[in-house]
């Protein structure tokens, strides 16, 4: 049996994986599977390897998946590419990537650079969120004084808007 | 400027060996941005494209670190244009598969190099030689901040810089170091240095990056995670991994010296004797026996002045810039073999012998480092 990638040498690692309950199988040489990394056949899928054998498959049944609105992207081709369409993907697919990236990085927040134009409202954003959040906490605890005083100041902030 | 003058010349990094020179080869810091309301160049039509290659590339070309910079169309340039700047570590092998829609801009001393429509909008690196994470950061920052003031980047107030690739996306950055750890192979020794660089959350790949094999002892040691952690700590964190490893690596290095000098000194000679009189040699074997004559400077078995002639070599029998140096049109790979063996046989005819009563023998290793 030939290597599926290079077409030339025999090969010697099989592999077979089952995603979404379609049977996938891929033939590789020594030297392909090494170079795609195949050591441990749970840190891959199949159709990262060979990109077109998994989109041959029908991925979707019933339901409509979404679409980014903005460039027409789906999960779909999420899955294929590992990439994803546009920025707005990033709202569109957030609660299935919320997932992912938290287990890619450990955390889901951005603590570094933030470009000097959005500075200002990002930073003003954060706050505003602050003082709802006091003031909510406040009238809860009947502290009306406190309460009266994060109003005023809210309403400085978002003049200043 | 033009290509072939950036080829006559080298690089920065390769010119001045930089802080930690002998086990750091080069430091690097890339940054990954996108313009808002454009699709990034992997799911973008050739339109969309070439238009925002033309929003890009002006910009790029007016920044004042580009003046005379090699500024070009990547259809502009032949294959072996190409696979020479990915040998040179100025475009990644991703970005020299590209034709129409994409553009390369590398500034004078070839330290600053901005890929257009790679996987990201922007890819923008700066390559300094030695151990200069911090340097090349702030290099980079500059360049950044000077274009986000001409360019809408797409910024995302929770997830920051947003990337085609949900494993750059934060800060966009990756920060990686080329190490040269001979005395942690020679010694068996890597692999677990590597597993533990793992385990922090750190990758370690091969010459060329993402699954390339590691070759001449050669490691490229970069973050992971670009998300959720200032830049400044991130570069940090490596910065004191890396100066971790120059101890493990100086470390192993006195090891051998003390307890196999026969194996260590017979390793080095060898390369030596098989580069001064072989007639074929693969780009692979030529790195893998570079990387103990660069060793054998190292400890003092050839003379300090040597170490240019080495990273010339380096360079100069990967396989495009030994095309571009042949006289041949097209060299197949035997003659890109047989040229390699004699460029390397030539360069060592002006090496001296080794001399083993230059080899300073260490005191034994106390756990501590001292960095000259």
């Amino acid at each position: 049996m030939v290597c599926d990638v290079c077409k030339a040498n025999q090969a010697t690692v099989f592999l077979t994986q089952i995603v979404e309950g379609k049977m996938q199988k891929v033939n590789l040489c020594e030297s392909c599977s090494k170079e795609k990394g195949v050591t441990d056949p749970l840190s891959f899928a199949l159709v990262d390897l060979l990109p077109g054998l998994g989109a041959e498959q029908p991925v979707e049944k019933g339901a409509p998946l979404p679409r980014c609105p903005s460039c027409g992207f789906t999960q779909a081709d999420f899955k294929k590419t590992g990439r994803l369409g546009c920025p707005v993907c990033y709202d569109t697919f957030a609660e299935g990537l919320g997932g992912l990236l938290k287990a890619m990085h450990r955390r889901t927040t951005h603590a570094g650079k933030i470009p000097a134009r959005l500075k200002r409202s990002i930073e003003m954003g954060a706050r505003v969120k602050q003082l709802k959040r006091d003031l909510d906490k406040a009238v809860l605890e009947e502290n009306y004084e406190n309460a009266a005083n994060l109003r005023d100041q809210l309403r400085e902030l978002e003049q200043t808007k | 400027m033009k290509i072939s003058s950036l080829f006559s010349s080298s690089g920065e990094w390769a010119r001045d060996g930089g802080p930690h020179h002998q086990i750091v080869i080069s430091s690097r810091v890339r940054l990954a941005r996108n313009l808002r309301g454009h699709p990034f160049p992997g799911w973008a039509k050739k339109n969309d494209r070439l238009q925002i290659l033309e929003l890009i590339k002006p910009q790029v070309e007016a920044l004042p670190e580009m003046e005379d910079a090699l500024s070009s169309y990547l259809q502009e340039l032949s294959a072996l244009e190409k696979q020479a700047l990915v040998e040179r570590h100025l475009i990644s092998r991703e970005h020299a598969a590209k034709g129409a829609g994409s553009a390369v801009v590398v500034d004078q001393k070839q330290a600053l190099s901005i890929m257009i429509n790679e996987e990201d909008h922007l890819r923008m690196q700066v390559l300094l030689p030695g151990l200069q994470l911090r340097n090349a950061f702030k290099a980079l920052d500059k360049v950044d901040t000077t274009l986000e003031t001409k360019l809408d980047y797409a910024f995302h107030p929770h997830l920051g810089y947003l990337t085609a690739c949900p494993t750059n996306v934060g800060t966009g950055m990756r920060a990686s170091a080329m190490v040269h750890l001979p005395g942690l192979v020679l010694s068996d020794q890597i692999n677990p240095v590597i597993q533990a660089i793992n385990k922090i959350g750190l990758a370690v790949r091969g010459l060329y990056g993402e699954g390339t094999e590691a070759m001449g002892n050669l490691f490229q040691i970069s973050n992971q995670i670009t998300l959720g952690e200032p830049e400044e700590e991130i570069i940090s964190q490596l910065n004191k991994v890396i100066e971790k490893i120059i101890e493990n690596e100086e470390n192993a290095r006195q090891v051998l010296l003390q307890k196999k000098p026969g194996t260590l000194l017979d390793n080095i000679g060898r390369g030596f004797g098989i580069l001064s009189h072989a007639y074929a040699m693969t780009s692979k074997e030529a790195l893998n026996l570079l990387s103990f004559l660069k060793l054998g400077v190292d400890i003092g078995f050839f003379p300090p002045d040597r170490q240019k002639d080495i990273d010339d070599l380096f360079v100069i029998t990967q396989p495009a810039h030994l095309q571009s140096i042949a006289s041949q049109p097209k060299l197949d790979p035997e003659g890109r073999d047989t040229l390699r063996a004699q460029i390397i046989r030539e360069k060592l005819r002006a090496f001296p012998n080794p001399d083993t009563s230059k080899v300073v023998l260490p005191s034994p290793p106390t756990g501590e480092t001292h960095h000259e």
